[in-house]
């Protein structure tokens, strides 16, 4: 049932907003994601498993049924997705008018997507919302943002598109091989493919994951989409979306072909190193706030990517928490460009300057932000990297170690962002600016304290996960 | 047998009555109240009241299948004549005779539902065809649809001819006109594997002369001039009622004569690579197209692309398959059509800024092209699904399916340049006047792919228990 209002909730308050005109819109908006939010608390702390899963038929000419679990692995990203669209929400409160008649609703509309994503039990249910969570933010990119993004976003559709076509390729093949005939979960990990077939399916998945992620080669997409894309969306797609990508891996993927990614791994995990080197190196010599972060971006989403090839029960549990952490941070940093961007109207660091004077909370709750994004000792991320690295370590020295280098990297231009906005000379374009209001602190606040709270204690996350790991490495291993 | 009478006379009552009707606006009435008679009359034939006992000596066959295929094509064009009907009416001096076209064209239709007799395909291609060349030419003083109907006219006309030929070779190697027939396995000469090489040149000039009707490529090359120079409602009539008939004939005949002589001719690989030149001719021609009406053309090539993979399957799925998308297919492309009559210009530039003047019309039509498009939640979804299943599930020809995915993806592009130019840029669409019931009517329809995409049983319901 619980499972079920996380979907249907946003479902109808989305509709419902886009219904509304102005300030309705946003209250109703406003109203749904609270009330997933509080929804998705509920389902975290409850001890009646019964609550937590939904079934009931669907297609059962196909052999697919509507069958929807909120367990240990997608308990993160749900809770992730749910405290997400209220603090964008809340950042993006005084957002210009224009924008804000459909903005809400596709917004909502795109969470129920991503949460059916993650909480689908059914291939084909999953491959649904897999595509469905890509038409309202379509339009959300589209309607609103710079002046190339009808083209930019468009790429950004055809090449998902394409990607998921693959995989209903991969997930047919799989269904066909089937005794049985059905899309669950469980059966088809029961699915025993030949090698050939495996190595197929596998590349027929993996793409489709690899371009939403996105990894290297398949990244192109990326810096454009979140440049183009209105903040508020950015954050949503930047934050969570990309989190389907690295979630499909563990849940589709792992235990339906593990062979094959074991096969596979070391070209995969090499690709992922590949992305966070180039991506790093990009990273320093833009002077785009936003195109910053979205280099910064392919990088973690790189490390997460290799250390789940690894096939280390301690990585993938780093990846497990930092799925989390990543979606807090990247939100963090994006909200603080947003911030910058609308009082400044730049996003120039070239043209930015002093602001630390002028906005010295905001500044503060950057460089929080900020040393989240290095990964340093006593932030929340911190714990997911140190324990990520040990997963990539103990599968291979030499590729953690040019992994590391990307930690070095991202302390370059993390920092030299920090120094560049908040230090130095004043220039023009901050010479008259204020701090920023409330409701953009207040979202900060919330998001440095849990960066700061997870990085003091980390536990409550481990324990959630660490359950799902064991078990998914078991189901791995038996199918051997 | 019923729907192939009660359509011809609907027809003929059609023609002459418009002499003592005089009031224009009743036609389309009484033309959706013979369709629904039609269907209804088809409907009682399944549950075996036929009104008339004529027999044909084998050479009709009528299975349930046959009978619900028929109902969705007179079904989709009772929806056509409800929602176009008013557009029909406008296009010239005497509309009733356009509505009567139409019920001949039905005719000709069940005929190709039931036959099981080659001479009865010929007689059902013909008598589909000759109303539409008609139809296709009813803009009588614009020159393009001259030169449309005169194209479509010449072009049908040798493709018949070569169908004749063929079935005059097929008669020479069997002695029978009959799709279906007992085969005396031989090994003397003049016989490839127990099939007769005067069979075997018969069927493959047969097999060309049926693309042609499908409009599968390398035949294709007349479907957009004619399409594009037809008057627009009848373009939407002759894109999906018809071109769903001529596939299921066409499927048909695959699905008994070809696979009777699948161990001497490899058609699987012929339909491969007919499906693989119509997704490149058509998918890549339309990403091309600055008018509309041009690019549904084109996109009606793609979509065959996709159809013909119920030929290369022919297992269950396919079966399911083209029902599916023949629904979701002509629905889609009715509604599209329908919404663009009402724009004055076709181009794609023309429907810039719609949803901001019309968007109950832009929102229709993006579920409309959404659904031609393959996305979740529309009955194109579906229909896309089962016709990759149906490949997917014999185990063989991967490579193709990866392929027309390929293809399906590059088909976004087109279909999307649409909604981008509804929703994405400003301008004032001119736009003829709307009428509730035509909102109504659109709304319903786009409410029907929703429905089916979402639960594919309400169709299949209907097909095992209808």
């Amino acid at each position: 049932m619980i499972a079920l209002l996380l979907i249907l909730i946003p479902v109808c308050t989305g509709i419902l907003s886009l219904l509304f005109k102005g300030n309705n819109a946003k209250w109703v908006g406003m109203f749904g994601a609270i009330s997933t939010l509080a929804i998705a608390l509920v389902g975290t702390y409850t001890t009646d498993t019964q609550l937590l899963s939904f079934d009931s038929t669907w297609m059962p000419d196909l052999g697919s049924r509507f069958s929807i679990a909120f367990d240990g692995m997608n308990k993160m990203l749900c809770l992730l997705t749910a405290i997400a669209l209220p603090i964008i929400f809340s950042a993006t409160w005084h957002q210009s008018e224009s924008n804000q008649k459909n903005y809400h609703g596709l917004m909502l509309l795109t969470q129920a997507g991503l949460m059916g994503v993650f909480l689908s039990m059914d291939c084909l249910l999953f491959y649904f919302f897999w595509e469905l969570a890509l038409i309202p933010a379509y339009f959300l990119c589209s309607l609103a943002g710079g002046e190339k993004r009808i083209k930019t976003v468009f790429k950004f559709f055809v090449y998902t598109f394409l990607g998921s076509l693959l995989l209903l390729i991969g997930i047919l093949i799989i269904y066909f091989k089937g005794g049985d005939h059905l899309f669950a979960w469980e059966s088809m990990k029961q699915v025993k493919l030949t090698n050939a077939e495996q190595s197929f399916v596998f590349w027929m998945f993996f793409i489709a994951f690899a371009i939403k992620m996105p990894i290297f080669p398949f990244h192109t997409w990326q810096p454009d989409t979140y440049e183009q894309s209105p903040t508020g969306v950015t954050m949503l797609l930047s934050g969570v979306m990309v989190k389907m990508g690295l979630f499909a891996l563990i849940r589709w993927l792992l235990p339906l072909m593990p062979e094959a990614s074991k096969y596979f791994a070391n070209a995969i995990i090499i690709m992922s190193i590949v992305g966070m080197i180039y991506a790093s190196l990009i990273a320093i010599k833009q002077d785009d706030l936003k195109r910053l972060i979205a280099y910064s971006s392919i990088a973690h989403i790189g490390l997460m990517c290799a250390t789940i090839f690894t096939h280390q029960s301690i990585g993938m549990q780093g990846v497990m928490i930092q799925l989390f952490n990543h979606g807090v941070n990247v939100i963090g940093l994006w909200i603080v460009a947003y911030a910058i961007e609308q009082s400044t109207g730049t996003r120039k660091m070239s043209e930015l300057g002093g602001l630390a004077k002028k906005a010295p909370t905001l500044a503060i709750l950057l460089v929080i932000m900020a040393l989240a994004n290095i990964g340093i000792p006593l932030t929340n991320a911190f714990a997911g990297e140190f324990l990520m690295f040990n997963g990539l370590f103990r599968y291979n020295i030499w590729m953690a170690a040019v992994a590391g280098v990307s930690i070095i990297l991202a302390a370059v231009y993390t920092l030299w962002m920090v120094q560049k906005i908040f230090y130095g000379e004043e220039k023009p374009a901050t010479a008259f600016v204020g701090d920023a209001g409330i409701e953009i602190k207040l979202p900060l606040i919330i998001l440095a304290v849990v960066i700061v709270f997870f990085g003091f204690y980390p536990q409550p996350m481990l324990d959630l996960t660490a359950d799902t790991v064991t078990k998914l490495f078991t189901t791995v291993t038996a199918k051997q | 047998m019923n729907a192939i009478i009660v359509s011809a006379a609907c027809g003929i009552l059609m023609m002459f009555g418009s002499i003592w009707i005089g009031n224009k606006n009743l036609y389309r009435f009484i033309a959706a109240a013979g369709l629904l008679f039609t269907l209804v009359a088809n409907w009682m034939d399944m549950n075996g009241n036929a009104f008339f006992q004529i027999p044909s000596n084998g050479m009709f066959v009528y299975t349930h299948i046959s009978y619900f295929f028929n109902a969705i094509l007179i079904a989709a064009t009772l929806v056509y004549v409800l929602i176009s009907g008013d557009e029909i009416t406008k296009q010239g001096a005497y509309p009733a005779e356009y509505f009567s076209l139409i019920f001949f064209v039905l005719s000709g239709v069940s005929i190709l539902m039931f036959y099981n007799n080659m001479l009865m395909l010929f007689l059902g291609i013909e008598i589909m065809s000759i109303p539409l060349y008609i139809l296709t030419g009813a803009d009588k003083r614009n020159l393009k649809s001259n030169e449309a109907s005169l194209k479509y006219f010449l072009m049908g006309a040798f493709s018949t001819g070569i169908m004749l030929m063929g079935i005059a070779l097929i008669y020479g190697g069997t002695g029978s006109f009959a799709i279906d027939i007992k085969r005396a396995g031989s090994a003397v000469p003049g016989f490839y594997n127990g099939t007769s090489f005067l069979e075997i040149t018969g069927l493959l000039f047969l097999f060309a002369s049926m693309c042609f009707k499908v409009s599968a490529a390398p035949f294709h090359f007349w479907t957009p001039d004619v399409y594009d120079g037809a008057p627009s409602v009848f373009t939407s009539f002759m894109a999906t009622i018809v071109k769903a008939a001529g596939f299921y004939a066409f499927f048909r005949l695959v699905e008994v004569r070809m696979a009777q002589t699948a161990t001497s001719v490899d058609w699987k690989l012929i339909i491969s690579f007919i499906i693989l030149a119509t997704l490149f001719f058509g998918n890549i021609t339309a990403v091309f197209q600055q008018s509309v009406k041009r690019m549904l053309s084109y996109s009606s090539i793609a979509q065959a692309g996709f159809m013909l993979f119920a030929l290369f399957a022919m297992n269950d799925l396919a079966r399911q398959g083209l029902m599916l998308y023949t629904v979701a297919y002509s629905l889609s492309t009715i509604g599209i059509f329908a919404i663009m009559t009402k724009m004055k210009d076709y181009s794609i530039d023309g429907y810039n800024g719609l949803a901001k003047t019309h968007p109950a019309l832009a929102a229709t039509n993006t579920i409309f092209l959404l659904s031609l498009a393959g996305i979740p939640l529309t009955a194109g979804f579906l229909s896309k699904y089962y016709m990759l299943a149906s490949v997917i599930s014999t185990g063989t020809y991967t490579w193709l399916v990866v392929a027309a995915v390929v293809f399906a993806a590059i088909s976004v592009y087109y279909y999307f340049r649409l909604i981008q130019a509804m929703y994405f840029k400003s301008g004032t669409p001119e736009v003829a006047s709307i009428t509730p019931t035509f909102k109504y009517l659109i709304v319903s329809i786009a409410v029907i792919i929703i429905a089916i995409g979402i639960f594919p049983q309400l169709l299949f319901s209907l097909f095992y228990f209808g």
